[in-house]
């Protein structure tokens, strides 16, 4: 039995378009983008072209892409410079109840007070929450644009609209949306976007960060003058490759993934519905990337339905994967009141490139049989 | 296909040898560590951590996976746990007893939920790395036994497994001896061979009862009150009764002694304590929620264990007064029988468990 991968909003395998561009800069271009030499010309070649394919990616100008270590960072880089930028001693950050951690986390950890929004049973934040929420003392809104769970995706056009009225800095941990939605950034009043590229087909380990020209951000680190003084450090030069060679793969085959992965998805709801009674998909279904489904079973556990579906070589996540060391019931699905029976409950699968339609055959052929011996076995 | 077993694993060197064993002879383990919470021992090591993927014994099994080549996860307890073992032995204190929570832990958490959790994920059972021997009989019934191992046998904590659930148990320690356990674990490279062993109650760091009784349920202890030999003179003051335990010696804080506990009366708020050594020696018990693994009642003439690592006496049982309570009359007196801990009842050759119960009174 080939095992099955349905948790691509985890991770994803490498694009070979990703493979072989970072295997060639692994194997031919050692130098470091800072020295002035041929050497070192190479690999700011190789920047400045992984620059251009995100940059492309996101509908927006090369120099407004930063790279960094992950999507983490870039959240932390946004989240703490608007902290330090608070006048004393007031200043609050917006932001809502279905975050990432690396947003909620850091927030806790900051000295600015936070105001968490709440999002309605579908998941989504209504601008007018957001326009109530917005004050004098606002730093930043910082709001993601698909959710990794659910695959909910907020109206960020809206809410980031809601911002520049107000002219609040705006924030958006688009991590999901890239390479699955058309971003265009440049045409939308969001100041700062975050990125990995492991979501999509790239490397682990890479990240980058949207700063549109002209707002003003203080960095993490400090020590050198890479990616505009905002990211110092030598850059990951074959991460960056294999970032931008993803990129590139992803703008010339989204146009027909996203139908032909919802198209899979919605066959493997529809035959999970059909299959297997006391289930329900958790978020929008009409506001939703299409390849992902969040959905609760009925009387069962959905750490041990992760376990039983791993054992028939099923990957799914439970929750966050992140949390899957000592799961606890999602935050998104508690804040979207979903009751916590059915949190517990939760699995999501998350199609992705490599997807086909023979695997959600198996996987519509495994998942009633472990549904059920699950639901015998009285599992907690 | 090839048989598939669920290990509770530790992280100790029992638990990774017991699945190692299952592994090397063909079987497909699939590793499991309990996340027990807050309680269990080895987060007081770090405060207030979040804990992603983190538990450091958890870890250590996920290392002896890796080493043998079966998949290792982590399964989240943490309210089973508080629910089933932690929150019963506060109100067991809180009612001057003194209880085993690992007997709790096994019956509910891996008798019970793992093995469950065993048959969602199409295993053939739970395997533990506990010293104890499952061996069918001659009439084909299968019974629970001593270790071989007697010095690190464990049926005193298990002694209450439903007969039926038998069957799907393994304890592929249960025929070696400790020296053999982690020669094995050295033999087969396991990370955990030469871990030290683990003692005591996971949530009880030090074996201080009173200090965790005090964290997990403040102010239980808060009320003072008399120390009283069995005259009901007033010796002295204890701080709570909670967390005394019948027999005990030290930390009474009475001069002229030695003395012991010798009641802890809880609805007076005191303590009753005796010089008399020879009173605390006691032939009679009464046992209650009684489970037996052979029929009912054993008739003949049993060997009965009221402490670990106590040795077995002659004794006859009798029904008692309630339903499931039983009269046990010990051919010889035992030391301090402690209302909450277990009397467990083994045959007269003092090989297999029959049943059990948990000691009400003694006198």
């Amino acid at each position: 039995m080939r095992p099955i991968y349905l948790d691509y909003n985890a991770t994803t395998p490498l694009h070979p378009a990703a493979v072989e561009a970072m295997t060639q800069v692994l194997k031919e271009c050692y130098g470091n983008p800072s020295s002035a030499h041929w050497a070192g010309a190479a690999a700011r070649d190789v920047l400045a072209r992984a620059r251009a394919q995100v940059a492309r990616l996101i509908g927006a100008e090369p120099e407004t892409v930063v790279f960094t270590s992950s999507a983490t960072e870039s959240n932390n880089i946004v989240l703490r410079s608007a902290a330090r930028a608070a006048p004393q001693p007031a200043g609050r950050i917006v932001t809502c109840a279905t975050e990432h951690p690396s947003v909620l986390e850091t927030l806790e950890d900051l000295d600015v007070e936070a105001d968490i929004l709440p999002v309605d049973g579908d998941g989504r934040l209504a601008p007018a929450t957001l326009a109530e929420a917005v004050g004098p003392e606002t730093l930043l809104v910082s709001v993601m644009w698909a959710n990794n769970e659910t695959g909910v995706v907020q109206p960020i056009a809206e809410l980031a609209s809601v911002a520049a009225y107000r002219g609040v800095p705006f924030h958006t941990d688009a991590v999901q949306a890239l390479g699955k939605l058309p971003l265009e950034l440049a045409g939308l009043p969001v100041d700062f976007a975050s990125f990995s590229a492991h979501k999509l087909g790239g490397p682990k380990g890479i990240g980058a960060l949207y700063v549109r020209d002209g707002t003003p951000l203080s960095p993490l680190l400090s020590g050198g003058g890479q990616e505009r003084r905002l990211r110092p450090g030598t850059e990951n030069v074959p991460g960056i490759a294999g970032f931008g060679a993803a990129c590139a793969a992803a703008e010339r085959e989204l146009p027909g993934r996203g139908e032909r992965l919802g198209g899979l998805a919605n066959q493997l709801w529809a035959g999970i519905r059909e299959k297997i009674p006391g289930v329900r998909l958790n978020g929008s279904l009409e506001h939703r990337l299409p390849h992902t489904l969040n959905l609760s079973f009925d009387a069962l556990d959905g750490e041990t339905l992760v376990m039983a579906l791993d054992a028939e070589g099923v990957a799914v996540a439970s929750g966050a994967a992140c949390h899957s060391g000592s799961t606890e019931p999602s935050h998104v699905l508690a804040a979207m009141g979903v009751p916590a029976e059915l949190g517990a409950g939760a699995i999501r699968l998350s199609l992705g490139a490599q997807t086909c339609a023979e695997e959600i055959g198996h996987a519509l052929e495994v998942l009633p049989r472990v549904v059920a011996r699950v639901r015998a076995a009285g599992a907690a | 296909m090839n048989e598939r077993w669920l290990v509770a694993m530790s992280g100790g060197v029992d638990s990774s040898v017991a699945a190692a064993l299952l592994a090397r002879s063909g079987a497909e383990v699939l590793g499991v560590t309990m996340d027990l919470g807050e309680g269990s021992s080895k987060d007081h090591a770090v405060p207030g951590s979040k804990k992603c993927c983190g538990l450091p014994d958890a870890e250590d099994a996920a290392a002896v996976a890796r080493r043998m080549g079966f998949r290792h996860y982590v399964a989240n307890y943490r309210r089973a746990f508080d629910q089933a073992v932690v929150q019963p032995f506060v109100e067991a204190y809180a009612a001057g007893e003194t209880p085993i929570p690992c007997s709790a832990c096994n019956r509910v958490l891996k008798f019970d939920h793992l093995l469950r959790r065993a048959r969602a994920l199409g295993a053939r059972g739970v395997a533990t790395g506990h010293y104890a021997r499952i061996v069918r009989d001659a009439e084909g019934r299968l019974g629970l036994y001593r270790a071989r191992d007697r010095l690190k046998d464990q049926t005193y904590f298990i002694f209450d497994i439903p007969a039926r659930n038998l069957e799907e148990l393994s304890f592929p320690l249960g025929d070696l001896h400790k020296e053999q356990v982690r020669e094995v674990a050295r033999e087969l490279e396991l990370p955990t061979a030469d871990k030290p062993e683990s003692q005591g109650i996971c949530f009880v760091p030090d074996g201080d009862v009173r200090s965790a009784l005090e964290r997990l349920r403040p102010g239980l202890r808060a009320s003072a009150g008399e120390i009283v030999d069995p005259l009901g003179r007033v010796l002295g003051r204890h701080s709570g009764t909670a967390g005394y335990t019948v027999g005990q010696r030290k930390g009474l804080g009475l001069s002229g002694g030695p003395w012991y506990v010798r009641e802890i009366q809880t609805e007076r708020n005191r303590l009753v304590v005796s010089r008399d050594s020879a009173a605390l020696r006691l032939r009679r018990l009464r046992v209650r929620e009684t489970s037996w693994l052979v029929g009912g009642l054993p008739e003949d003439e049993v060997r009965v264990q009221v402490r670990h690592r106590q040795a077995p006496v002659r004794a006859r049982l009798r029904p008692g007064a309630h339903p499931g309570e039983i009269e046990v009359e010990l051919a010889e007196p035992v030391w301090a029988p402690s209302p909450g801990q277990a009397a467990v009842v083994y045959d007269a050759a003092d090989e297999r468990v029959l049943g059990g119960g948990w000691i009400a009174g003694a006198r």
